[in-house]
């Protein structure tokens, strides 16, 4: 839960909103506290709220590591399981 | 080296192992805190531990959300559910965490309350929406990285009018936790853990940027330097440090300039600030009372406080006998002090919240090193190399 999710925006919303992919699972997430974001883009995740933009290459390695010890699949489990959640 | 060929730059992990060897200074003992229990899983999952000479070492900081989570405001959220009869919606992490008489969420869930795991305050809100005739309370719990998330979801309920929605407050700060473990207040100077510098968090450091480290470091003197979740990150932040005790330096150096910047996500400050208010002190697990340390929700906002909403009663709140969890997350302690751990307390049945969460000590080092912890030695994972 503190640690944040890369993910890749696939579509924006009304309301500040957005549509994103997180290691497989699709999940509507606010984008208010960036200041410009586009489709394509990758973010960092906390709680459903994307917090930084970030490279496609750091997005990549981050998932990678957090794959390696475990912590992406509860994370991703926690975001799947529960209502905004799509599923993967 | 175990682990070692899971570097992502395998070389480069032994390269950077030599040079810290090199430049330790066999003469010092060096000491450095990862704040963040997030690099604590790092650090054992990749063995980091082990390539460091033997003259430095890691101590574990209390920066675990749920571990520093006092037992009284756990209680006080079964409460909100069961006598007040609240939807309440917590995160994952939280529902295993046992309260006073090991009462835990998801126990007070099996006998009849209505509480839900969810991801995001975006859910609890989604759930106050459904349930208009319900009051939908949200634990908000964590820091730097999980209070805008918070504040946002205040700002959405009262855009929407949503009046069944409220939360619970427990958002707490890093930089002043810094200073409380520095400051050691009530702490016999013996007793105190002695540190030469931190490896900053993160996640947390991309909110409240390197900056906000600045008078940390100018009044205490100890470098704090930010690192990367990857296990080379951390190495290279590391090297960093003793880079700045071998030449009496004390500066804020940021390792992680691929994310975190000087000022951080002013937008995040800013909703924090608009939302929140300081406590003059907060209990912390372990830390005790420490001052400005945590957000209450400020005045404006009142209507959205669970605590001003419901009557919460005055308890006496006790942790599990015997758990050290407030000791280790002092530094002063390791999960292997501890009589319980692998014992009486494993993550299946945890009787302290540092065995539930992944960024808790004992719950990393039961995974990873949880023979040695427990007195026989670990056996070896990848031949040595
Ligand atoms: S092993 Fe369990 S009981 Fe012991 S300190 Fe850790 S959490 Fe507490």
């Amino acid at each position: 839960m503190c640690l944040a999710i890369p993910a890749r925006i696939t579509a924006l919303h009304d309301g500040a909103m957005a549509t994103v992919n997180a290691g497989g699972v699709t999940r509507d997430v606010s984008v208010a506290l960036l200041e410009a974001v586009a489709v394509g883009d990758y973010v960092l995740l906390h709680v459903g709220y994307a917090l930084h933009l970030i490279s496609e290459e750091e997005a990549r390695e981050t998932l990678r590591m957090m794959a390696q010890t475990g912590l992406l699949q509860d994370e991703l489990a926690e975001m799947a399981g529960t209502s905004g959640g799509q599923g993967a | 080296m175990k682990y070692v060929s899971e570097f992502r730059d395998p070389v480069l992990a032994r390269n950077l192992a030599r040079q810290i060897a090199a430049e330790a200074d066999p003469a010092r003992q060096y000491a450095f805190m990862e704040f963040c229990g997030g690099h604590t899983h790092a650090i054992f999952r990749y063995g980091v531990h082990d390539l460091m000479p033997k003259n430095l070492r890691f101590v574990h900081g209390p920066g675990c959300p749920v571990c520093v989570l006092p037992v009284r405001r756990l209680d006080d959220a079964i409460e909100v559910a069961e006598k007040h009869g609240a939807i309440l919606c917590a995160y994952g992490d939280m529902m295993r965490v046992p309260g006073t008489g090991r009462r835990s969420l998801l126990s007070a869930r099996a006998a009849g309350a209505d509480i839900r795991m969810v991801y995001s305050p975006l859910d609890a809100l989604a759930l106050a929406r459904e349930n208009p005739q319900a009051q939908v309370v949200f634990l908000g719990i964590g820091f730097e990285t999980t209070a805008p998330a918070t504040a946002m979801a205040i700002l959405q309920a009262q855009a929407e009018g949503l009046a069944n929605f409220s939360v619970l407050c427990n958002h707490v700060l890093t930089p002043p936790a810094i200073r409380h473990v520095l400051e050691a207040p009530g702490i016999d100077p013996e007793q105190a853990v002695r540190l030469d510098g931190f490896l900053g968090p993160s996640h947390v450091s991309t909110v409240i940027g390197a900056h906000a480290y600045a008078p940390l470091v100018a009044r205490y003197g100890k470098p704090v330097v930010i690192a990367g979740f990857e296990p080379l990150d951390v190495m290279q932040a590391v090297l960093m440090l003793i880079r700045q005790v071998n030449d009496g330096r004390a500066q804020v150096e940021n390792q992680y300039t691929r994310v975190v910047t000087d000022t951080g996500n002013q937008k995040a400050q800013g909703v924090m600030a608009q939302v929140f208010t300081l406590r003059p002190a907060f209990e912390w697990r372990g830390l005790g009372s420490v001052p400005d340390s945590a957000f209450a929700i400020a005045p404006e906002y009142a209507a959205f406080d669970a605590e001003q909403r419901f009557p919460i009663s005055d308890k006496a709140s006790r942790e599990t006998k015997s758990c050290e969890c407030p000791a280790i997350l002092r530094g002063v302690k390791e999960p292997k002090d501890c009589k319980l751990f692998g014992r009486a307390c494993t993550p299946e049945t945890p009787m302290g919240a540092c065995m539930v969460s992944s960024e808790g000590a004992c719950a990393a080092w039961y995974t990873y090193r949880r023979a040695e912890a427990m007195g026989t030695p670990a056996p070896a994972l990848e031949p040595a190399q």
